[in-house]
Order: C-alpha cells, then sequence, then structure tokens
C-alpha cells in the first residue's frame, strides 16, 4: 500500500487542514511542483496561486496567497496568509475585484507605487475565479 | 429628616453605576472569549514560522541577512501596543511604565530611543512624559484586527532597520496567560535572535526552492509582521481580560457600597421613628400630669 502524506495547512487565523492525502500540487515561486510520499526534505517559498491536493480519487482546490512549504518525513506543512477553499469563494466578489483591479492598472504605469499592488490584487482577483470555476467539476 | 434623602439618592446612583460596569464586564467576557480563540488559532502559525526560521538562521553561516545582524549603538525604536479605550485597571498603565523603565535601564545600550505607539491611551499617556520621543502612532486599530494592519506596520519597522534609521526594534506588549492573568513581556524583533537549536537534535538537509538565501530574504521580514500580529492578538485578548476583571471588582465594590449605604439609611430611618415616638410619649406624659 502506498504510503500517505500527511497535510498541515496553517493560516494566521486558523489551522485551516489537517488531513492525510496522497498528493499535494503547489505553486512555488519557481513554477509549479506537486509533492508525492517519499519526498526529499524541502523548503520552498510559495506565490499567490492555486494549491491543491488529492485524497483518495478526490481533488480538492484552494486559493492561496504568499508563504511557503515544508516537506519533511512525509510531513507537508504548508504556511500561508489566506487559504480560500474553492467552495468558499464569493465568484461575485472575486469578479468586482478583478473589475476593480484591471481599472486601477489601466490608469497607472509600472513607475507607480500602487502598480505592484494593483498587479497582486488582479493575480489574486484571477487565481479565486480560476479555483471556484474548479468546484463545478 | 433632610438625611435620609440624600442616602437614598446616593444608593440608586451607586445602583446605576453598578449596572454599568455589570454590562461592560459581561460585554468584556464576551470579546474575550472571541479574542481568545483568535490568539489561540495563531499560535500555530507564529510558532511554526519562528521554528522553521531558527533552524533556516542557525544554517546561515556565512553570508548572514541584514535582519539577522547584531548592530552597534545607535536609535532604538520601541513599539508599545496598548489599548484604546481605558477602564481596564493598570493594562494601559503598566505598559507605559515598562516602556519608560526600560529606556531608563537601557540608557547606555542605545544613544537615542523612539517610539511606536499603538492604542490611544499609550499616546496619551506617553506624549505627557518629557524626553520621549513619539515617532508614529496608530490608533483605532485594535478594534478589528486584520493580518494586513500587521503587515503593514511590520514592512514599516523592517523599512526603518534596513535603512539603518533604527538598530534595533523592541516590543512591548501584554501577553495573554488567562482570562485573569496578563503578563507584560519585552521581545527584540529586530536583529531577529534565532532560537539556539540543541546540539545533537538532528539537522535535515532540505532543499531548498529558489535558494536559500532567498527563503531567508523573503521569511525574515514576514516573521516581523506575523510577531507583531501575534503582539496584537495577544495584547487585544489581554485587555479584555484587564477590563473584565476590573469591572468585577468595580461591581462587587458597588454592591458592598449599597449595603453599607442601605444599612445606614435603615438606621437613620429607625432613628427618626424612635424620636418621633419619644416626642409622641412625652407629649401625652405631659398632658396625664
Amino acid at each position: 500500500m502506498a504510503e500517505k502524506l500527511r497535510l498541515e495547512l496553517v493560516t494566521p487565523y486558523k489551522k485551516a487542514l489537517s488531513e492525510e492525502v496522497d498528493e499535494v500540487t503547489a505553486p512555488g515561486t519557481l513554477g509549479e511542483f506537486g509533492i508525492l510520499p517519499g519526498h526529499t526534505p524541502m523548503l520552498t517559498t510559495l506565490k499567490i496561486g492555486e494549491l491543491s491536493y488529492r485524497k483518495g480519487g478526490e481533488n480538492f482546490h484552494l486559493a492561496v496567497n504568499w508563504g511557503y512549504v515544508e516537506v519533511e518525513d512525509d510531513k507537508v506543512t504548508v504556511l500561508v496568509e489566506t487559504a480560500e477553499p474553492a467552495d468558499e469563494i464569493d465568484l461575485e466578489r472575486a469578479k468586482a475585484a478583478l473589475g476593480r483591479a484591471e481599472e486601477a492598472l489601466r490608469k497607472l504605469t509600472s513607475e507607480d507605487k500602487d502598480f505592484l499592488v494593483m498587479e497582486a490584487a488582479l493575480t489574486r482577483a484571477l487565481i479565486r475565479i480560476q479555483v471556484a470555476g474548479r468546484k463545478s467539476r | 429628616m433632610a438625611n435620609l434623602k440624600v442616602i437614598k439618592k446616593r444608593i440608586s446612583s451607586v445602583k446605576n453605576t453598578q449596572q454599568i460596569t455589570k454590562a461592560m464586564k459581561m460585554v468584556s467576557a464576551a470579546k474575550l472569549r472571541r479574542a481568545q480563540e483568535a490568539v489561540v488559532a495563531s499560535r500555530p502559525y507564529a510558532d511554526k514560522m519562528l521554528g522553521v526560521l531558527s533552524s533556516l538562521a542557525a544554517r546561515e553561516d556565512a553570508e548572514g541577512h541584514p535582519l539577522l545582524q547584531p548592530r552597534g549603538k545607535g536609535r532604538a525604536l520601541i513599539v508599545v501596543l496598548t489599548a484604546d479605550r481605558g477602564l481596564c485597571g493598570g493594562f494601559n498603565a503598566s505598559i507605559c511604565k515598562t516602556g519608560e523603565r526600560f529606556i531608563r535601564n537601557n540608557e547606555e545600550e542605545f544613544e537615542a530611543y523612539d517610539l511606536m505607539v499603538i492604542g490611544r491611551k499609550g499616546k496619551e499617556y506617553l506624549r505627557t512624559r518629557s524626553g520621549l520621543n513619539i515617532a508614529k502612532v496608530y490608533e483605532n486599530i485594535t478594534g478589528n484586527i486584520s493580518y494586513s494592519t500587521a503587515s503593514l506596520i511590520g514592512q514599516e519597522i523592517v523599512k526603518g532597520y534596513t535603512s539603518e534609521q533604527y538598530d534595533a526594534v523592541y516590543l512591548i506588549y501584554n501577553a495573554f496567560r488567562s482570562a485573569i492573568s496578563q503578563v507584560v513581556t519585552v521581545d527584540k524583533l529586530l536583529p531577529i535572535v534565532p532560537r539556539q537549536v540543541e546540539e545533537g537534535v538532528h539537522m535535515v538537509q532540505y532543499l531548498y526552492e529558489p535558494s536559500r538565501s532567498e527563503v531567508l530574504e523573503q521569511l525574515l521580514p514576514k516573521n516581523v509582521e506575523v510577531q507583531i500580529f501575534r503582539g496584537l492578538l495577544e495584547s487585544v485578548a489581554s485587555e479584555h481580560g484587564a477590563r473584565m476583571s476590573a469591572m468585577d471588582s468595580a461591581s462587587k465594590n458597588a454592591k458592598e457600597m449599597i449595603g453599607k449605604l442601605t444599612l445606614q439609611y435603615n438606621r437613620a430611618r429607625q432613628a427618626a421613628i424612635t424620636k418621633e415616638l419619644m416626642e409622641i410619649i412625652s407629649g401625652a406624659e405631659s398632658i396625664k400630669n
């Protein structure tokens, strides 16, 4: 029988998840990567993106903000600032945020101080919409 | 007797006060529960962060990160975490006093001290003290703490440190022990002192992505934000705890006072009745004779 991974997802507000899973896919700063049981110890930073994990035949998706992943002895610890499961995302709000961010970015140039902030907001909104779209599958 | 009326008025006024203190106690108790849950929920995150950081920093040998390097004696920034509202016993006063004492005791350590005050009460008190330089004040953020507020404050502190405006940063806050016990705590925020890794403990060789220094580069400033966030949560929980016990003892005092006044009132009333009776009897006696 294949071994399992212990996935722990922690945010500043709560311990969001603590489960036995088969596979974790996370959005690393250098690109998306997958973790399977028996992975070498690793520490890596995450960017805004989609974190998903597989438990049995089922897939779960979450939208995560800045954080990092630590892998040690089949224990995966994910520390992120925010984590929203697909079914908790308010699609309308995300779309509104997307609209606002796009609007703001049109007016700003890349030299503006707020440019990076708005760009991050845009990415967050896009990821939320993308993750929310997964729940129907 | 006019005295009777005065005492009666006094009793009803104390009763009103008691009602208010009782209500405040209930509100604080409810708020405390929520704040306490938030503190407990945030602890795993802060602890994990510190743990990873320490094991990382312990390995970061030659190429030290600026946030880990101790610097000379220059200017120190002290972040004082107080409440926005009073009526919570010695909560605000003890924080401010500890801050003052800290500066006095460590006069030799640094050439100058700047204060960053969070909370209206701290500002009101520290502003009146001579020789203290308040660099920045944050007010009304303790009502609803979000990570983003803490992150803004953290970023500002890191900026002040990396631009060499400050050579050390301390955080003074009330750590939450239990509903009736808060401990004033002084934490060194910057430079970060990694926890000592015990000898013999097996150190895992990690794979770092992108690279160790880059991971550290991102983690260190984050750690400051996380510590601020935790400090804020602990401080708020402590505030509600302190207010709850202050209001509890205020209610008790009011109850005691009402008891005393009622006794006094009854005595005065009894005396008045006795006096009246004596007058009637002596009047009747004189008619009889």
